[in-house]
């Protein structure tokens, strides 16, 4: 049985490398929204940017979002696990340096090379443009994206050895001896379980993903290397699925260490903490079949396995962190600001995603909801509430300048429009995948303008809200490398 | 409508979720000291919700897959000759076999494509998804599906194939049956 009681940990400042990976977060994270913006825009037909323009958009905010979403975890991540295990700031600062020099490549691909194959690149799209693209195009944006994966990739290698270094292997530090054997309440901290279950499945799904990325460009220049479309696909969709998915899993270490703060609550790792995490393990990496649920050729076997594994999956996210957040905030005391806001907002909008998903995930439903506008619906609901909102929460966090710091009125009704944006967009999304409305169209039928219409205005609220927090974290950055005590203590707590 | 329980299901369940955190988040404020008498509490009515979780979700888990869309498995509906379509998805445009069919006679459509992944959705005359599958190279997919509306049919590609895939689209007729 886990201590009940709750000693804070010193606080400590962030490094000036994850602090790179914060502010480069803020500015893409808000380039790719805009980009988000205009394509909505388009579809409602306010603006005019013509298909090509709108799909060189559509593949920028794909492979833009996927990719800031790994810095921002990846930063909430090493900051947290740096105080238990012996990172490399090396590693830190290389993989932020080969991230941007992959956006340069995809920048170039898609800006000045024309490429607009969509940042799944399925295979043999990327080599068959019609002339509307050069294969030199295709290879900087598929390049682009093994230069990136290859960073994330010595990023994790590096967590590994540090968690084998620090703990004695993985079987450790995922919390086998209190998970199998007698919890003796030693299981190492919710931080070092998170971290070791994301190591595990983005080293594969980061292999995988360069492997297949390696293979198509292999393919772009000696096309009698023939690669099976079907094998393509499932390979980009397992490592594009691991990895969005570690995102989350990484972002959410902030909320396991700063919400206890708030509540004066220990969140410790007890066995059903473990064995939901344990769990999480082989269902990221095994689910993926969910994305080819409409591939009749695939084994059917493996396609019920992604159906069954989509209705496990939600059990760790509503009955261990969900439950664990509103445990850890009911009557506690807690005194509410932006960060604490985010933080819990950010555990909805994961365990709200998590339903319209697994209901996408049904094979009988996924017959008529596949490629249609639900799929952007549930998966904005749980990166933009969820996700971005951990991501959010921890700048407004690391930034603050004192515990007694008290947000004013900007901060707390961006807080509220951005409740409101999201939920309006994700809902939109949603709606109109009820209506059939088929995904990635950069032209829509008169009678679906409407939704789009609504869609574009609450787009413009999520971006707004997002200009003030990402403004709010810039202004404050000087305060973000101190070891001030940040979180409020509750009413009634001794301080 | 499948697409109209699927709304309703998902966004009573989202409700229920927004509940939950809304009713932690009011009674956050006064500070309950102790906290280990609360976990204690909280963890029993963990354990009944996770069994709540298994009885309502693992209920639509099985039920859904006794009937599966796969073309290798699924048996015809509707009396009658089957009626064949072979459609063959091009950048941009689709390649069917037959524009006329018949409805309540089963069909069965051969999908595959010439060129890169398309996805073959058929649209019912209010524009609704009725059936789909990936269209792909190499590949031939098989929808059965049997049409109990007559109308016109669109046909819509479904998987993001470049430049104009939002105009790829094809028709056909579904007749009464004579």
């Amino acid at each position: 049985m886990a201590d009940p009681r709750y000693v804070p940990a010193p606080e400590h400042g962030a490094s000036a490398g994850v602090l790179a990976y914060l502010a480069t977060t803020a500015a893409v994270l808000l380039l790719m929204m805009l980009f988000g913006l205009l394509m909505r825009a388009e579809q409602a037909r306010f603006i005019a940017l013509g298909a090509q323009g709108f799909y060189q958009l559509m593949t920028l905010h794909g492979a833009g979002m996927v990719g800031i979403a790994g810095i921002a975890g990846a930063a909430i991540m090493w900051h947290f696990l740096s105080r238990y295990v012996a990172l490399s700031a090396r590693i830190l600062h290389a993989n932020l340096a080969l991230f941007v020099a992959g956006v340069a490549m995809i920048l170039g691909a898609v800006l000045l090379g024309g490429f607009h194959g969509g940042w799944t690149f399925l295979h043999p799209l990327p080599s068959h443009s019609l002339g509307l693209w050069s294969d030199a195009a295709a290879a900087w944006f598929l390049g682009g994206m093994l230069v990136i994966g290859t960073g994330f990739l010595l990023l994790q290698l590096d967590v590994a050895r540090a968690l084998v270094a620090g703990y004695g292997g993985f079987a450790r530090a995922l919390g086998w001896p209190q998970l199998f054997g007698r919890d003796d309440g030693q299981a190492p901290p919710p931080t070092v379980v998170a971290s070791a279950m994301v190591t595990v499945v983005n080293i594969v799904g980061l292999v995988v993903g360069a492997a297949i990325l390696a293979m198509m460009l292999v393919n772009l220049y000696f096309p009698e290397f023939a690669i099976d479309p079907l094998l393509a696909k499932a390979m980009i969709y397992f490592f594009g699925h691991v990895f969005i998915n570690a995102t989350i899993y990484m972002a959410v270490i902030a909320v396991y260490e700063i919400l206890p703060r708030y509540t004066r609550r220990p969140w410790k790792a007890n066995r059903a903490f473990l064995a939901s995490w344990n769990c999480s393990t082989l269902m990221v990496m095994f689910i993926f079949p969910h994305h080819l649920l409409m591939d009749f050729a695939f084994p059917t076997w493996m396609l019920v396995m992604g159906h069954i594994i989509g209705y496990l999956n939600t059990v760790p996210i509503l009955v261990v962190t969900g439950y664990g957040a509103l445990m850890i905030v009911y009557r506690s005391g807690i005194v509410w600001d932006t960060a604490s806001r985010l933080l819990f907002l950010s555990m909805f909008g994961w365990a709200a995603g998590a339903m319209p998903a697994f209901i996408d995930g049904t094979i009988r439903v996924n017959y008529v909801m596949h490629n249609t506008l639900w799929v952007p619906g549930h998966f904005h609901t749980y990166l933009l509430l969820g996700m971005v909102a951990m991501a959010f929460g921890f700048m407004y966090y690391i930034a603050k300048p004192a515990a007694q710091a008290r947000d004013g009125l900007v901060d707390r009704a961006a807080f509220w429009v951005y409740l409101a944006g999201a939920l309006g967009f994700v809902l939109v999304f949603l709606y109109s995948g009820k209506q059939s409305v088929p995904r990635r169209y950069a032209e829509h039928l008169p009678e679906w303008l409407p939704y789009d219409r609504l869609g574009t205005f609450f787009a413009g609220l999520v971006v707004a809200a997002s200009l003030v927090f990402a403004g709010r974290f810039l202004a404050r950055l000087a305060h973000a490398r101190g070891g001030q005590a940040r979180a409020t203590v509750p009413v009634g707590a001794a301080a | 409508m499948l697409q109209h329980i699927v709304w309703t299901v998902s966004l009573a369940l989202m409700l229920l979720v927004g509940f939950g955190w809304s009713f932690a988040m009011l009674r956050s404020g006064i500070r309950e000291a102790e906290y280990a008498p609360l976990q204690k509490r909280a963890y029993r009515l963990r354990t009944r919700f996770f069994w709540a979780l298994v009885a309502v979700f693992g209920v639509p888990m099985v039920y859904t897959l006794i009937d599966l869309p796969y073309g290798a498995i699924r048996p015809a509906e509707g009396a009658g000759a089957v009626q064949e379509v072979r459609a063959v998805g091009h950048m941009w445009r689709w390649e069917l076999s037959a524009d006329r069919l018949e409805a309540g006679r089963p069909v069965v459509f051969r999908v595959s494509a010439g060129d890169v992944n398309h996805g073959f959705g058929i649209y019912d005359p209010d524009m609704k998804i009725v059936a789909q599958t990936q269209a792909m190279p190499g590949i031939t997919n098989t929808v059965r599906h049997t049409f109990v509306r007559p109308g016109t049919y669109r046909v819509l590609c479904l998987e993001y194939c470049g430049l104009a895939h939002h105009d790829m689209s094809a028709e056909f007729t579904v007749d009464e049956r004579s």
